[in-house]
């Protein structure tokens, strides 16, 4: 996983609740077989009215997205994020997100930043008016700054900022627990099922 | 000792590793692989030379873009043939077991498990897809996960978790006929919205969820997605065991008898407090349609459809206005004069030999509606053979049904089964969000008895006059 520390640059205020994965990346774009080449696919029922926002040239290349609550909600595709990042965002802020779409993001370093709803108002709205404007997503002091004045603290799972700030792969992190592995499956009950005859 | 919920007890059993200021390491006892989620995983640990831990806790089939009618033609999609390539080349380079697509086994990956009796009570079980949730039907703490996790399954047997909190869904008293187990979770879903489960694994409790069978409780428990829980159980019982014994993969013998009481030890303690709590009277459901292009958008089938002004909060009513006009509908109309094109009973939702022989019971002896095409795809090949012994398919087709080959289907629309544009369905399946079953196709979940009424009269129509 790349390592993330600060994301910095306009944001593309997609004022909707509850976006759910089938919008962020229709089924029919699943069949790759590959983790990229989904952005041009993200949004795509949306993306026929031209007056979507994720279509306003103004918003091209944007690192941040701003969402509504509930963002990521239905299924499990790991797709939705590859979409997202895709589109060239690197961090999302929302009120709260669906689990799963959460976690996924936190596995391939994308940010995603809780914020309480007025400030999510806050931030659409300067989005809206004027489109160029920057946010500042800073992890290592977990903050977001809009202009000179304005700050928000936001909170993160200390490990997942950890693995975040240094670009940790999970999966060598728990092959280094291999004995710890081992040892709870020489006590796991033998009354589970197995797929194969043991050999 | 403190009284635990199920969930817990689950979740300390399972516990391999724990560290202040990190998520527990949790073991993984069954691992479930589909051709959609799983390729850039097995490539992924191609390219870092990564072996997978335990084939012989994991097993594939191929359900989410496989054709549901003519399988011995070449598939008319060359994409979706790759990934059904890919998973059966990934399958037998691991020592994986795959249930192919001319196997009789194969089915949609959350039939299956349960079928053959690989779903067990207290155990962990994860796969690439959200309504893995499913499985919590039996007893098991059962969670969808996204392509890296898939990876860490199959690299470690093991992912790394932070502990949900608990909430307690009880739905009380008794259900009328002609009420079902997806009106009650549609109900459910209803009361606590689309996002009130996050970070929450639901325990189902009460006497209705008592007196339902296995298959409604896989019902309830696969849509505890649509409400942001990642996972929803039920606690194993009478039922569960009846259902089990004698499956292919469940404990024989004096095995059975010492996996029963270990079973029976998982039921929430007495005392044991949820961080959240949903009561719901059974007497209070009726069948439900959604409106909406969300789950929690629902209403009774004797109702209209809700006027946006109506919700309290201006999201609420932004979201319901935005849905109105997706799904083409005005408010005050009356859900009974809701026309539609197209019934599609089928999914991980309601694909099971319970559904369609309900189905099958109103659809005996009448004719689906001219303006209707209907299909029925059975969960998994064991389901289809069984309707089969029945009967059941000679009930569909000469109603007018087309009988199809098991699959995902129609539900998600990766397949060649999808609505076309401003086409209406009602659907037994799970998620009514816009384009779900084919772009600017419209959705109405209902039950399968729903489903089937509204194919023989064209509309939706309230299916208690019909089971009087």
């Amino acid at each position: 996983m790349h390592r993330v520390e600060k994301v910095r640059g306009n944001a593309i205020p997609l004022n909707r609740a509850d976006v759910d994965t089938d919008q962020i990346i229709p089924a029919k774009h699943l069949k790759r077989i590959e983790r990229t080449g989904f952005g041009p696919f993200a949004f795509e029922a949306w993306r026929q009215d031209p007056d979507f926002v994720v279509n306003n040239p103004a918003y091209k290349d944007a690192p941040i997205l701003l969402a509504r609550q509930n963002f990521g909600s239905g299924s499990s595709r790991e797709h939705a994020v590859w979409a997202i990042e895709g589109l060239g965002v690197q961090a999302v802020i929302a009120p709260s997100f669906a689990d799963i779409f959460k976690n996924n993001c936190s596995k391939v370093g994308l940010l995603t930043i809780e914020l309480p709803q007025a400030d999510l108002d806050w931030l659409m709205a300067r989005a809206e008016e004027t489109p160029a404007a920057e946010i500042e997503v800073d992890l290592p002091s977990q903050t977001v700054r809009a202009g000179a004045s304005w700050e928000r603290h936001f909170e993160i799972d200390p490990f997942v900022k950890h693995r975040l700030l240094n670009g940790l792969d999970d999966i060598g992190l728990t092959l280094q627990h291999g004995d710890d592995i081992t040892k709870f499956e020489e006590q796991r009950s033998d009354l589970k099922p197995r797929t194969l005859a043991a050999t | 000792m403190a009284p635990k919920t199920i969930i817990e007890k689950i979740w300390d059993q399972h516990v391999v590793r724990e560290e202040a200021g990190q998520p527990d390491l949790l073991y993984v006892d069954l691992h479930l692989v589909h051709e959609v989620t799983s390729p850039q995983a097995f490539e992924s640990m191609r390219l870092q030379n990564r072996k997978v831990r335990r084939p012989d806790l994991t097993f594939a089939t191929v359900d989410h873009n496989v054709p549901t009618i003519n399988r011995d033609l070449p598939n008319p999609d060359p994409l979706s043939d790759q990934q059904i390539r890919v998973l059966r080349e990934n399958c037998h380079a691991t020592g994986i077991p795959l249930f192919d697509i001319f196997n009789i086994n194969q089915g949609i990956v959350h039939v299956i498990g349960p079928e053959q009796g690989l779903t067990q009570p207290g155990m962990t079980i994860v796969c690439g897809d959200s309504h893995t949730s499913t499985h919590g039907a039996m007893g098991a703490l059962a969670f969808g996960i996204g392509t890296s996790e898939v990876e860490h399954v199959l690299a470690t047997q093991t992912l790394p978790q932070l502990k949900p909190k608990t909430m307690s869904v009880e739905v009380t008293g008794t259900l009328s006929p002609g009420v079902t187990a997806k009106d009650v979770i549609l109900e459910i879903l209803q009361t606590i919205g689309v996002d009130g489960g996050i970070g929450h694994v639901i325990e189902y409790r009460g006497e209705v969820i008592r007196s339902l069978s296995m298959e409604g409780r896989m019902t309830i428990c696969n849509m505890s997605i649509e409400g942001g829980a990642r996972a929803g159980l039920v606690a194993p019982d009478d039922t569960t065991f009846a259902y089990l014994k004698g499956r292919k993969y469940a404990p024989q013998g004096e095995a059975w008898d010492r996996a029963v009481e270990e079973w029976r030890a998982l039921a929430t303690d007495e005392g044991a407090v949820f961080d959240k709590y949903v009561t719901l009277r059974g007497e209070d459901i009726v069948p439900t349609v959604t409106w909406g292009t969300n789950p929690a958008q629902s209403v009774s089938v004797t109702a209209t459809v809700p006027d946006p002004e109506s919700f309290e909060t201006p999201q609420k009513r932004e979201g319901a206005e935005r849905s109105l006009k997706y799904m083409d509908l005005k408010a005050g109309t009356r859900i009974e004069d809701i026309a539609i094109d197209r019934v599609f009973l089928g999914s991980c939702t309601n694909s099971r030999i319970e559904d369609l022989r309900s189905a099958a019971k109103i659809v005996e002896g009448r004719k689906v509606a001219p303006t209707v095409t209907a299909m029925v795809v059975p969960g998994s090949g064991l389901v289809k053979k069984q309707a089969e012994e029945e009967g059941l398919d000679q009930i569909f087709v000469e109603a007018g049904f087309e009988w199809r080959d098991p699959g995902c289907s129609m539900c998600l629309g990766m397949n060649p089964d999808i609505l076309l544009p401003g086409e209406r369905s009602a659907s037994t399946s799970n998620r009514n969000f816009e384009g779900r079953q084919g772009p600017g196709g419209r959705t109405h979940l209902v039950s399968p008895e729903m489903a089937a009424a509204a194919a023989i009269v064209g509309h939706f129509v309230d299916v208690r006059e019909w089971v009087k």
